[in-house]
């Protein structure tokens, strides 16, 4: 049996590297030196490279290396340029957008500005990396569904550096760039508006999360399940249905009554995928914006309880949970 | 029609675990087998009592129905049925049900000559469940340390328990658990999306791409192809992760952490090389 769990691939054939499709590709910009890894040829394909540079992929290396650097300069500059506090202090540092009484201005470089002109850097090369998407896709003549769906995580990362900020009217608003610090304003951001688990976009968000993991782990794991017979082979299935697809559907059709096929599977995956930061996006998007509390939302539209749940510490503490009086 | 064009041939007898033939078939498209029976029947006794415990509780909101665990004063001992007693038997049958589930699909990868993958990541599933209201509070000697049955008091708990700790975002198993959650919907989305956008490419008059194309298009874009195996490799591998790391990062808490989770992070700063600094 354990020959068929197919965990790692167990013989790896080496043959001259694949260059890849033409159809309308310019050459010119991809490069031609590719390599082979023994370590990911256990897992999946040992070939790393070729890849495509291109004048997008140029401007979104650059502007992000720039924004790396900024956002590294002013850690230094934190630091006083001392190595050693700035690895004890890596985790810690912060580079913060600009204090409330700039609003939407420009503020002082070592107050704020520098985060304005980070920023400025990161939405130009995360804006051209999402054009390549397009442009490669479209070299190739397939469709866009790629590029969609980056598009979503996209306006999440919008709402959170962008659009509510303006909206809000002050770019103090927005997320620091440090590792710990994003954290720390995540969790004043739930407090502030009154337990985000509330919002009902953020449950969405949450339910798309959960969901995606389910699913890919539900669609991993049956394909791997069929891949003695060629499971893996998704695309050739779709076109022409062999006896993996149809055990794989039939495993789910016995199991819950009811099953995708090798394409629906994969249109059930973008959506939760793409729900998942589409909702979360409009649920940061109200907050502050069109909702200061959200526990106090859902108590006046008559589904948040009375008091949060706390666990009992006596019978006496064994409280019902009820709605607010009067509800 | 319960039964698709091709399914009869896969309709065999046999492959399963327990009961023979006893209960070897189909109900219209859902296989039932022993395993089947004891879903139902833990299933249908879970829900009944979660019904009764509502009408213990003195309302039909289906947001505020909340069936909690024992008072902490009653440590591991069995509580009433009004007083946490409901939550005990309802977990029970929670558990039996998902077990049972698990070993049913076990029976259908046997009928269908398939590998276990899909039990076994199911399994991992509930053993995340089952840290939450067993493992842990018994390793801190309550059940009520365990998360109640309701849509708003189970978000409430998670704030409360959160929040024992200070910012939970510093838990570092924790860290791992959402690193792993969002890279699995990151990944699922690609996957997703290569698949559809060469099923379907853009003009419609064009012939539908091959993987060939696919690998073409991502190691155009990020330099690497994994591959159509390899994909699905990483998913389920990521997905595990997930729910491995979230049983890990909340069962750590109260049992060998007890501290506001920033702290843990102190070891760092006290590295001998710059804590002195």
């Amino acid at each position: 049996m354990p020959e068929y769990q197919n965990i790692f691939s167990q013989v790896q054939v080496t043959g001259p590297a694949e260059m890849g499709m033409v159809e309308d590709v310019k050459l010119r910009d991809r490069t031609e030196g590719t390599r082979f890894s023994t370590l990911l040829g256990w897992f999946g394909n040992a070939q790393l490279g070729p890849i495509y540079l291109g004048g997008f992929g140029l401007i979104s290396l650059a502007t992000g290396l720039a924004w790396f650097f900024l956002v590294g300069m002013s850690f230094w500059i934190q630091v006083d340029f001392s190595p050693g506090l700035f690895f004890r202090e890596l985790f810690y540092l912060s580079l913060e957008p600009p204090g409330p009484e700039y609003g939407l201005g420009m503020a002082p470089l070592m107050d704020g500005g520098l985060w304005i002109i980070a920023s400025f850097f990161l939405l130009i090369s995360v804006m051209s990396w999402w054009v390549r998407s397009w442009l490669l896709a479209d070299a190739l003549g397939m469709g866009k569904h790629v590029c969609y769906a980056f598009a979503s995580a996209i306006w999440l990362f919008l709402v959170l550096g962008l659009i509510r900020p303006i909206l809000m009217g002050s770019w103090s608003e927005a997320v620091p760039y440090g590792i710990f610090p994003h954290l720390d304003w995540t969790n004043t951001f739930s407090l502030i508006h009154g337990n985000l688990f509330y919002n009902p976009f953020h449950g969405l968000s949450i339910a798309f999360l959960y969901g995606s993991t389910l699913l890919f782990a539900m669609h991993g794991a049956t394909i791997l399940a069929v891949s003695r017979l060629g499971g893996d082979r998704e695309l050739e299935q779709i076109y022409d249905r062999g006896t993996a697809s149809e055990r794989a559907g039939l495993f789910w059709r016995w199991t819950m009554g009811f099953n995708a096929t090798m394409e629906g599977i994969h249109r059930w995956a973008w959506w939760f995928a793409v729900l998942c930061t589409f909702t979360g996006g409009i649920g940061i998007l109200l907050s502050g914006t069109v909702v200061d509390n959200w526990f106090v939302w859902a108590q006046d539209h008559g589904y948040g309880a009375a008091e949060n749940y706390i666990p009992a510490d006596t019978p006496e503490d064994f409280l019902p949970y009820l709605p607010p009086e009067g509800n | 029609m319960a039964m698709l064009s091709f399914e009869r041939k896969y309709r065999v007898p046999g492959g399963t675990l327990v009961g023979g033939p006893l209960f070897d078939f189909w109900v219209g498209p859902f296989y039932v087998g022993f395993f089947g029976v004891t879903t139902i029947f833990f299933a249908a006794l879970g829900t009944v009592l979660i019904f009764y415990g509502a009408t213990l509780q003195g309302t039909w909101n289906p947001w505020l129905i909340s069936i909690n665990p024992p008072p902490i004063s009653y440590g591991l001992g069995a509580a009433p049925l009004d007083e946490g007693g409901l939550w005990q038997i309802i977990t029970i049958c929670a558990h039996g049900a998902f077990i049972s589930w698990a070993l049913r699909e076990v029976e259908i990868c046997r009928k269908l000559g398939m590998g276990f993958h899909v039990p076994v990541a199911f399994g991992v599933a509930i053993f995340a469940y089952t840290t939450l209201v067993v493992i842990r509070p018994v390793l801190m000697g309550a059940w009520g340390h365990a998360f109640p049955y309701g849509i708003w008091s189970h978000l409430d708990w998670v704030s409360y328990t959160g929040y024992l700790y200070g910012n939970f975002h510093y838990n570092p198993a924790h860290m791992l658990a959402v690193t792993f959650f969002f890279t699995t919907v990151l990944a699922l989305a690609l996957h997703g999306s290569l698949i559809l956008s060469a099923a379907n490419p853009a003009d419609k008059e064009k012939e539908v791409r091959s993987p060939e194309h696919e690998d073409t298009f991502f190691r155009d874009f990020i330099g690497y192809s994994i591959g159509p195996l390899g994909i699905h490799r990483l998913g389920l591998l990521l997905a595990l992760n997930a729910g491995f790391w979230s049983a890990i990062c909340i069962v750590i808490s109260g049992t060998i952490w007890f501290d506001q989770w920033i702290f843990w992070w102190d070891w760092y700063l006290d590295l001998p090389w710059w804590a002195d600094l």
